[in-house]
């Protein structure tokens, strides 16, 4: 029998000459559903790269001139869905600001409670589901078993595991509940626990640190010029948390240490965001110590706080007011106000432009990861098609937020 | 402290400072849009400024004024630790003329939010390495964000089944009326152009 092969004779063979491109999402699992990369290959390696965004818009910008300033609470917790409470109390102090009201103490350290388990659950979300991208099953369900616990918190305060829709313009839409003090008591310790289990099983791992170490790498410098924020500006070791720098609420009252990497590679943001979540958990313990239980959650201003509802019920007045307020919005007083807040990804920032009326002008957000995102060809391209996993994932891109 | 930034754009380029006001502490100029890039390179490069970190860009849209489209740009700077907002207003009723020159060679940052407000608001920004529509689709007509674009448009890229290839009634609702869910207290008309 003949053998198989062919005989080719040399210059017969003809390989393309032209690079070869590569579609990358947006329905592929490592990109998060909504983000298609157009790569340009050469071999192995990514000579060009085009990210291209926007599967996900849903028009959250024009939706907010609809309504009242109160009815953009909902769409801002759709923005960021691994942790909406952030952006509910992201978006209630600007309203705020631009009100020029202040809500009780009470109240500022429920929402920083209840803002610092969000942070938690992004954080979690992003190592988990990094690390299940690169194959790392058990460590995800881990950290999703602690987001879980967390979620449970939550539950039982706004009613909602995801979308709480709680924060209110002048306060939170309920107080805290009774048990909220011993259920953060109680979780607090067995969340760390399950993380620093989930932890040992990558940081030991030799293949899960040779995937991050050195990849996707960013110097402080270009993260800046690029406006990165949050805990990817944080990896390269730029401190710079909105916490620290220009506290709001009680940030300057409670002590948290901000950690931050060195070499702006993956693994430091990997290890910046569990840094994090230590944090966060000391941030919970002193809120939660120093938070009365007893005393008022909303400010007393009837211009933008419902009545209570017995009120509504037996006074006219009341009855007045809550018309009012539902059917014309709060007035908030013309002007614009930009107002920026620490959230899990970085600087949210809300530009508001009032025009006196009860309904938004102008409602532009300014999400974390959409400029995270706009970086994300200058760290791939130069390096191997199975960067682009750890790196990527270790972004946190929420398509929520990244695309309005 | 931050009324530094202003006192010395003003002392800097004079009359391409139209106006500056200093409400809830954001300290904002609008500039003329012809020194909009100069002011832009001023801001970075002034030791006393340093303005490294870009923030933030969006179209707000005035419908009723002239320039019509407010360009608005937010900065921080990160060793000085102040912040500054910058306007610039363009753009006549059918949006001629709506061009800035592009500070994407001052901050890499802003190539996609260029490209957010051109795709979004319809300022054209001249030099800016790629301007394509970023959050909408390439066939897209229009720019969302105008006020004068309903927002009960829809440009759906795989038109609609009618009844007649269903073969039965779909009893399809419109998405929204344009003025539904529209609170009381809404000042004047809902500026709405003819649909297309």
């Amino acid at each position: 029998m003949e053998p198989l092969d062919i005989e080719l004779e040399e210059g017969e063979l003809e390989l393309p000459a032209e690079p070869m491109h590569l579609n990358m999402g947006p329905s592929h699992p490592a990109m998060h559903g909504t983000v298609r990369m157009v790569l340009e290959l050469s071999g192995e390696t990514i000579a060009r790269a085009d990210v291209q965004v926007g599967y996900l818009h849903r028009g959250f910008e024009k939706m907010c001139e609809r309504g009242t300033w109160a009815q953009v609470f909902p769409y801002v917790d759709r923005l960021n869905y691994v942790s909406p409470m952030l952006n509910n109390v992201g978006y209630a102090l600007a309203v705020e600001k631009l009100c020029g009201i202040a809500v009780p103490d009470r109240c500022q350290w429920y929402r920083m409670a209840l803002g610092e388990l969000a942070r938690i659950s992004d954080h979690l979300t992003c190592d988990g589901a990094m690390a299940m991208e690169l194959g790392a099953f058990t460590p995800f369900l881990w950290f999703i078993k602690a987001r879980e616990m967390v979620w449970d918190i939550l539950e039982e305060e706004t009613g909602a595991r995801l979308t709480h829709s709680f924060g209110r313009i002048g306060g939170m839409a309920e107080p805290p509940t009774p048990d909220f003090k011993k259920l953060c008591a109680a979780a607090l310790p067995e969340i760390l626990h399950v993380v620093e289990e989930g932890e040992r099983l990558l940081l030991n791992n030799r293949i899960f640190l040779d995937r991050l170490e050195n990849v996707g790498a960013i110097s402080g410098p270009d993260a800046i010029a690029l406006g990165w924020t949050g805990p990817c500006l944080r990896a390269t070791g730029v401190s710079y948390d909105i916490r620290k720098v220009h506290p709001y609420l009680k940030y300057d009252e409670v002590d948290f240490d901000v950690p931050v990497g060195t070499k702006g590679d993956t693994l430091d943001r990997f290890l910046v965001r569990l840094g994090e979540i230590r944090q966060s958990k000391r941030i919970i313990e002193q809120a939660i110590a120093r938070m009365a239980d007893h005393g008022p959650v909303n400010c007393d201003d009837p211009r933008v706080v419902l009545p209570a509802k017995s009120e509504v019920y037996t006074t006219i007045e009341a009855t007045i007011q809550h018309f009012k307020l539902i059917m014309e919005g709060a007035k908030v007083p013309a002007g614009e106000v930009y107002s920026y807040t620490e959230a899990g990804n970085g600087e949210l920032g809300f530009y508001l432009v009032s025009d006196g009326s009860g309904t938004p002008y102008r409602v532009r957000i300014r999400p974390p990861c959409f400029q995270i995102v706009g970086g994300v060809a200058k760290l791939i391209e130069g390096r191997m098609l199975a960067d682009i996993v750890p790196t990527f994932g270790s972004l946190n891109m929420i398509g929520g937020e990244c695309d309005h | 402290m931050s009324q530094l930034v202003l006192d010395k754009l003003k002392e800097t380029f004079g009359a391409a400072i139209l106006e500056t006001h200093s409400e809830f502490g954001d300290d904002t100029a609008v500039v003329d849009p012809a020194k909009w890039k100069a002011i832009a390179q001023f801001l970075r490069d002034d030791p006393a400024l340093d303005f490294d970190m870009p923030i933030d860009m969006c179209g707000v849209d005035y419908p009723n004024r002239l320039p019509r489209m407010e360009v608005v740009m937010h900065l921080y700077s990160l060793k000085k630790r102040h912040r500054v907002r910058l306007k610039a207003r363009v753009g006549d009723e059918d949006m001629d003329g709506a061009e800035l020159d592009s500070v994407v060679s001052i901050w890499a940052g802003f190539n996609w939010l260029e490209r957010e407000v051109f795709d979004m608001s319809g300022v054209r920004f001249r030099g800016h390495p790629d301007l394509r529509r970023i959050l909408m689709y390439p066939e897209f007509e229009g720019h969302p964000l105008q006020r004068t674009y309903p927002a009960d448009r829809t440009q759906p890229l795989v038109s609609y089944r009618t009844e007649d290839e269903a073969g039965m009634p779909l009893n399809k609702l419109e998405p929204f009326g344009h003025d539904e869910g529209m609170p009381f207290g809404r000042l004047g008309p809902h500026p709405r152009a003819e649909d297309s």
